[in-house]
């Protein structure tokens, strides 16, 4: 079976070829890098939405992304099941296009955070934490202005089991210090009710070889990996 | 009928239980350290003034408030739309 994932272009994203880098040559799958106007679903498996700065971050972060025709055909592969994954302005802009609840807000410190920090596994459930352990804590990359989480409806996010990470210090504990933009309940992603599709603020994709990181850990890499697993297991 | 020319001016704040840091900070460390201590809130937010052509000022109103709700110019989680004024130009 050959996998074919999608990374969508849009104006000012920067973290494209980082995602088509790594599913390339590090996850060794056939990912292409697609133009957003020109993104077609039927071709793909899966798609990711990647890091940037999409339209400049005009009006509000992912927002002019969010009405684009490749929300549009990505919006056909949430409905019928397939991975959708947002990565920081992918996340911004998959809440803004209502595939995933809540908002992204201004960092509570008004400054770009861009720093390695602690994610608690929350939920190892969905279509990209299948090759996760509950509770484990992985090292991965923040870099965003925008990335407060916030929703009117924290009961039911929670009562669903929506949240799939969160900020937390090295050892699970969410502590205030470990808090890097003030999110609501340390939310750092989260999914939507039928699990294929997530949000996360941090960058696997910056995460996924040993020599990228400081700690010489690539956790970032079992996101792409669960999001294969999760492919072959809906088409067996 | 001819349609006139309008300005609508509107504007997008977060609610008030979504946290503003940027009206915090004005606030906080700069009017209160500046001596400006009856100020107790400030809330920072987005202005747009948008020109458009309409039959008449309830419908130049409509149709903003129709494009903000129908293409989330404002986000209805964590803001609130308010149309300040509308104008013929």
């Amino acid at each position: 079976m050959t996998i074919r994932i999608a990374v969508i272009s849009f104006p000012a994203a920067n973290c494209d070829l980082d995602a088509i880098h790594v599913l390339n040559n590090v996850v060794n799958i056939q990912a292409d890098l697609v133009w957003h106007n020109y993104f077609r679903e039927e071709n793909y498996d899966g798609v990711v939405l990647p890091g940037g700065f999409s339209f400049g971050d005009y009006l509000r972060a992912g927002i002019i992304a969010a009405h684009s025709p490749a929300i549009e055909q990505a919006r056909i592969m949430l409905n019928d099941g397939r991975p959708v994954i947002g990565i920081c302005n992918g996340f911004q802009i998959l809440t803004e296009a209502q595939f995933l609840p809540g908002a992204l807000l201004q960092n509570e410190s008004l400054k770009f955070v861009c720093k390695w920090v602690n994610l608690k596994v929350e939920n190892n459930k969905t279509a990209f934490t299948n090759k996760l352990k509950m509770g484990e804590i992985i090292d991965i990359p923040i870099a965003h202005g925008e990335g407060r989480y916030y929703t009117d409806n924290l009961k039911d996010l929670e009562a669903n089991d929506q949240v799939v990470f969160r900020y937390s210090d090295e050892k699970g504990e969410l502590k205030k210090e470990a808090n890097p933009n003030g999110s609501l309940d340390y939310i750092a992603g989260v999914c939507n009710l039928e699990r294929n599709c997530i949000g996360l603020m941090p960058h696997p994709e910056r995460a996924s070889e040993a020599i990228l990181s400081p700690k010489g850990t690539n956790h970032g890499k079992l996101i792409f990996e669960s999001m294969i697993e999760f492919i072959k297991r809906r088409s067996s | 009928m001819d349609l006139l020319d309008y300005i609508v001016e509107v504007v997008l704040e977060n609610k008030p239980a979504a946290r503003d840091p940027v009206g915090q900070t004005i606030q906080k460390d700069l009017l209160a350290k500046k001596g400006y201590n009856m100020v107790e809130n400030v809330r920072s937010g987005q202005y747009l003034r948008i020109y458009l052509k309409a039959a008449d000022d309830a419908s130049a109103k409509e149709l903003v408030n129709k494009m903000c709700n129908d293409l989330r110019i404002f986000n209805p989680v964590t803001q609130n739309l308010s149309i300040l004024k509308v104008t013929k130009s």
